[in-house]
C-alpha cells in the first residue's frame, strides 16, 4: 500500500503530460467541459455559416454541397461534440463528489475515454477537406444519400466509432461508481438527482450506441463490400436504416436532455430554499422517459410509409411522453412555489430552461400528432423545435451547471454582472434565433435548403441577426470563466446560502482526491442541511 | 383640435399603421389548404396550437407568480412542504386526460387519410436528382417537371421573379372534384412529395411505392417542395399543381395523350 499522501500527486497545470497521463475525475471532468466548449464555439461557427447563406434568398456565399455538409457537421459537432462531451465532463466532477467517493471507480479507463475524443473528432473534421467534401447526406447519414459520400464516408463511420466507444466507455464508467463507490447510508433513493438522471442516461447510452454502431457497419459494407442492407435492388431495404437509426436517435435525444434534468433540480431548490418538491415522482418521470423512449422512435418517420397501425401506434405513444415530463416541469414549480427565491445567474438559466424547455416541449406535442406531422416534418417548424429543447434547453442547463458549481470547482467566485449580462443576451438572441423559425416552418419552408422563396426573407434574415448575437454572447460566458478560474473572490465551502449535497461539504476547491474517507451518511444525518441531526430519531 | 377629433386620427393612425404591418408581414402559419383533408389538418393543428397556449398560459403564469411573490427579498420564509400525492396525482392524471382528447380527432383524422380507395384517376410520382417525374397511369401520359426559375436570378444576378424557386416548366395538372390517387417513388435517393395546401406528404424512396391521395375543391395553382434532403439540389427541385375543371382536364389530356402518340409514331417511323 502506497503511504504517499494524496496530494503528492497533483502536478502543476502547465504540465503537459499531467493533462495526457491524468486518471484524476477532476482533470477529466476539467478536459470534457473545455473540449466541449471548443466544439461548441467550432459548431457555431458552423451554425453561423448556415445562417449567413440563409440571410436573404438567393445564393451568396457557400456552394449548395457545401450548406449540407455544414448542416451535418453542425449537428454531428453539436450533439457528439457539445452537449455529450459536456453532460460526460459535469458527471465526471460531480458524481465522485455527490456520492461521497474518491474518484471514478475506473479512473484510467476514464483518461481512454477522453483521450479518445480529440482524434476521433480531428478525424471527422478532415473530412472536410477531402475529395468530395464532407458527409453533406445530414447527421441522420440515411442511405442511399449518404452512400453517395465522396472519400469522406469512411472516415466519418470510424470518427462515429470512436465516439460510441469513448460514450460507452464514459457511460460504464458512470454506472460503475454510482452503484459501487456511494457513500455508506446513501440509498439509492438518497441520490441527488443529477446522479439518478445521469445512471439512467448511462444505460440509455450503453443500450443504444451499439446500435448506432451497427447502422453505420452496415452503411460502410453496403458502400464497400458489396451487401445490400439498405439497397432495394439487392434486396434490402433504405427505409430499415431510418428504424435503425431512430431505434438509436430517439433515446439519444434523451441523452442530451435528462441530465439537464438532474442539473435543474439541483439548483432551483439551491436558490427557492426549498426542498426539491416530488422527489420520488422525479426518478420515477425520469425511468418512465427513458422506457418511452425506446417505443417511439417511428414518429421520426411518419412520411415514410407506414401502415395505419405502426402510425398510431407510434403516435400514442409519443403524446404518452409528454406525462412524466409535465411531472417533472409542474415538480419544479412546486419547488419554487412558496420558496424564498434569489436570482444568481444559475437560477437565472435554470428559470429560463424550464420556460423554454417547455415551448420546445408543446411543440413535441403538436409533432407527435400524425395528422399533422405530416405537414411539419421536414419543416423549420421542427427545426424550431429540436433547437428549443436543445439551446435553451441542454445547452441552458450546462450553462447554468457551470455557473453553478464553477466556484466550488476553482474556489472563486464569478462575476454576477457577467453571468447576468450572459444570461439576458443569451435568452433574447436565442428567441430571435429560433422563434421565427416556427413561422417559416408553419408557412412551408423545408429543412436542409440553402436558397428559399422569397415569402420566408423576413424571418430568415431575424433568424440570422439572433444566431450572430447569441453567437457572441457566448464569449462573455468564456471570459467570465476564465476571469473566475484566474482570481477573484473567494467562495465558502458551501457557496450558496442553501446548496445542499455531498459536493458543499468538501473546501472549495475540493481536494485533490476528494472524499478520502467515506462521509457518514447513515440515518441520523439531515438530509437537507447535511448535518448530523441533533436528536437520533427512535424507531418503533 | 378637440379632444375627440384628436381621438378619431389617433384611431386612424394606429389602425392604417396596423393594417399597414399586417399587410407586410410575411406567411407564418400554416395554409388551411383546399382539400377537406387539408382543412381537418389545419383545425386540428390550431386546436393542438391553442390548447398548448392555454397550458403556457397556466403554467407560466404560476411559475411567475411564484418569481414575483415568493423571492428572498420580500422577507419571505421558505415553506419546507415537499411532497403531496394528491397534488402529483392530478397534474399526472389531468394531462393524461387532455391527451386523449386530443388522440380522438387524430385518430379519426389519421384513418382518412390512409384511406386511398376508390380513387378516380393515378398519377405516378417518381423523383429524381433533382426533377420530378409525372405519369398517369392509365392515360399513358408522361412528363419531367423542373424548376424553371432561372440561374441568373439563384445567383443574383437578376431580379428573383415572384414564384422565385416555387415555379417548374410543367405543371401537375388535376382535376378538381375527383380522389386522385399518387404512387410516390424515386429511382435514386429518398426524396419527399410534398404541397402544403394539399396537406399530402410522402417519402419518394426507391425500390418501394407509397400510396398517399387527394380530393382538390378549388380551381388554382399550389406549390410546393421536395421536403427530404436529397443532395445538392435539394432546396431546387419544387411541385407544382395545377388544379382544373373536369372539362379543362379532359381537354389538357387529350391534347397531351395526342402529343404523346405523335411521339409514339415518329419513332416507330424512325
Amino acid at each position: 500500500m502506497s503511504t504517499v499522501a494524496a496530494d503528492d500527486h497533483q502536478e502543476s497545470p502547465y504540465s503537459i503530460s499531467r493533462w495526457l497521463f491524468t486518471t484524476n475525475h477532476k482533470d477529466i471532468g476539467t478536459l470534457y467541459l473545455w473540449f466541449s466548449f471548443v466544439m461548441f464555439i467550432i459548431g457555431g461557427v458552423m451554425a453561423l455559416i448556415i445562417r449567413t447563406e440563409l440571410f436573404e434568398p438567393g445564393l451568396q456565399f457557400v456552394d449548395p454541397q457545401f450548406f449540407n455538409s455544414m448542416t451535418t457537421m453542425h449537428a454531428i459537432m453539436m450533439i457528439f461534440g457539445v452537449v455529450m462531451p459536456a453532460f460526460t465532463g459535469l458527471a465526471n466532477w460531480m458524481i465522485p463528489l455527490m456520492v461521497g467517493a474518491t474518484d471514478m471507480a475506473l479512473p484510467r479507463m476514464n483518461n481512454w475515454s477522453f483521450w479518445i475524443l480529440p482524434f476521433a473528432f480531428a478525424m471527422m473534421l478532415s473530412t472536410l477537406f477531402m475529395d468530395g467534401g464532407g458527409p453533406a447526406g445530414g447527421w441522420t447519414l440515411y442511405p442511399p444519400l449518404t452512400l453517395q459520400t465522396g472519400d469522406a464516408l469512411p472516415f466519418v463511420i470510424l470518427a462515429i466509432h470512436f465516439m460510441g466507444l469513448s460514450s460507452i466507455m464514459g457511460a460504464i464508467n458512470v454506472i460503475a461508481t454510482i452503484l459501487n463507490m456511494r457513500a455508506p447510508g446513501m440509498t439509492l433513493m438518497k441520490m441527488p438527482l443529477f446522479v439518478w438522471t445521469w445512471l439512467i442516461t448511462a444505460y440509455l447510452l450503453i443500450a443504444v450506441m451499439p446500435v448506432l454502431a451497427g447502422a453505420v457497419t452496415m452503411l460502410l459494407t453496403d458502400k464497400f463490400f458489396g451487401t445490400s442492407f439498405f439497397n432495394a435492388a439487392g434486396g434490402g431495404d433504405p427505409v430499415l436504416f431510418q428504424h435503425i437509426f431512430w431505434f438509436f436517435g430517439h433515446p439519444e435525444v434523451y441523452i442530451l436532455i435528462l441530465p439537464s434534468f438532474g442539473v435543474i433540480s439541483s439548483i432551483i431548490p439551491t436558490f427557492a430554499r426549498k426542498p426539491l418538491f416530488g422527489y420520488a415522482s422525479m426518478v420515477y418521470a425520469t425511468g418512465s422517459i427513458a422506457f418511452l423512449s425506446f417505443i417511439v422512435w417511428a414518429h421520426h418517420m411518419f412520411t415514410v410509409g407506414m401502415p395505419l397501425a405502426g402510425e398510431l401506434f407510434f403516435m400514442f405513444a409519443t403524446m404518452l411522453i409528454a406525462v412524466p415530463t409535465g411531472v417533472k416541469v409542474f415538480n419544479w414549480i412546486a419547488t419554487m412555489w412558496q420558496g424564498a427565491m434569489t436570482f444568481e445567474t444559475p437560477m437565472l438559466f435554470a428559470l429560463g430552461f424550464i420556460v423554454m424547455f417547455t415551448i420546445g416541449g408543446f411543440s413535441g406535442l403538436m409533432l407527435a400528432l400524425a395528422p399533422v406531422d405530416f405537414q411539419y416534418h421536414d419543416t423549420y417548424f421542427v427545426v424550431a423545435h429540436f433547437h428549443y429543447v436543445l439551446v435553451p434547453g441542454s445547452i441552458f442547463a450546462i450553462i447554468a451547471a457551470v455557473y453553478y458549481w464553477l466556484p466550488k470547482w476553482c474556489g472563486n467566485m464569478y462575476s454576477e454582472g457577467l453571468g447576468k449580462l450572459h444570461f439576458w443576451l443569451s435568452t433574447i438572441f436565442v428567441n430571435v434565433t429560433f422563434f421565427p423559425m416556427h413561422f417559416v416552418g408553419l408557412a412551408g419552408m423545408p429543412r436542409r435548403i440553402p436558397d428559399y422563396a422569397l415569402q420566408f426573407s423576413d424571418f430568415n434574415a431575424l433568424a440570422t441577426v439572433g444566431a450572430f448575437g447569441f453567437g457572441f454572447a457566448q464569449l462573455i460566458f468564456l471570459y467570465a470563466v476564465i476571469q473566475a478560474i484566474r482570481g477573484g473572490k473567494k467562495a465558502s465551502n458551501r457557496v450558496w446560502e442553501n446548496s445542499i449535497g455531498l459536493e458543499w461539504s468538501l473546501t472549495s476547491p475540493p481536494p485533490y482526491h476528494s472524499f478520502t474517507t467515506p462521509p457518514n451518511l447513515t440515518d441520523d444525518w439531515n438530509w437537507f442541511t447535511h448535518e448530523p441531526l441533533q436528536a437520533k430519531k427512535t424507531r418503533s | 383640435m378637440s379632444s375627440g377629433s384628436w381621438l378619431k386620427s389617433l384611431v386612424a393612425i394606429s389602425t392604417a399603421t396596423v393594417t399597414g404591418v399586417a399587410n407586410a408581414v410575411q406567411p407564418m402559419n400554416m395554409p388551411a389548404g383546399v382539400t377537406d383533408i387539408s382543412g381537418k389538418v389545419f383545425d386540428m393543428h390550431m386546436i393542438a396550437l391553442w390548447l398548448c397556449v392555454a397550458i403556457g398560459v397556466v403554467v407560466f403564469l404560476a411559475m411567475f407568480y411564484s418569481i414575483l411573490m415568493h423571492r428572498k427579498s420580500r422577507g419571505v420564509k421558505a415553506a419546507t412542504f415537499h411532497e403531496s400525492t394528491t397534488v402529483e396525482a392530478v397534474w399526472t392524471i389531468i394531462p393524461f386526460i387532455i391527451l386523449v382528447a386530443l388522440a380522438v380527432p387524430a385518430t379519426n383524422t389519421l384513418i382518412k387519410m390512409e384511406d386511398s380507395s376508390n380513387y378516380d384517376l393515378t398519377v405516378k410520382i417518381t423523383g429524381y436528382q433533382w426533377l420530378w417525374h409525372y405519369e398517369y397511369v392509365d392515360q399513358g401520359v408522361d412528363f419531367y417537371s423542373v424548376l424553371s426559375t432561372p440561374r441568373s436570378q439563384v445567383k443574383n444576378q437578376e431580379q428573383k421573379s415572384e414564384n422565385y424557386l416555387l415555379e417548374v416548366d410543367k405543371e401537375l395538372v388535376l382535376p378538381v372534384g375527383k380522389k386522385v390517387r399518387f404512387l410516390i417513388t424515386s429511382n435514386d435517393v429518398i426524396h419527399a412529395w410534398w404541397v402544403p395546401e394539399l396537406a399530402v406528404k410522402k417519402d419518394a424512396v426507391p425500390g418501394f411505392i407509397n400510396e398517399a391521395w387527394t380530393k382538390i375543391n378549388e380551381p388554382g395553382i399550389y406549390r410546393g417542395q421536395c421536403a427530404e434532403l436529397c443532395g445538392r439540389d435539394h432546396g431546387f427541385m419544387p411541385v407544382v399543381v395545377r388544379a382544373v375543371e373536369q372539362e379543362e382536364f379532359s381537354q389538357w389530356m387529350a391534347q397531351n395523350a395526342k402529343q404523346e402518340n405523335g411521339k409514339e409514331l415518329a419513332s416507330l417511323i424512325q
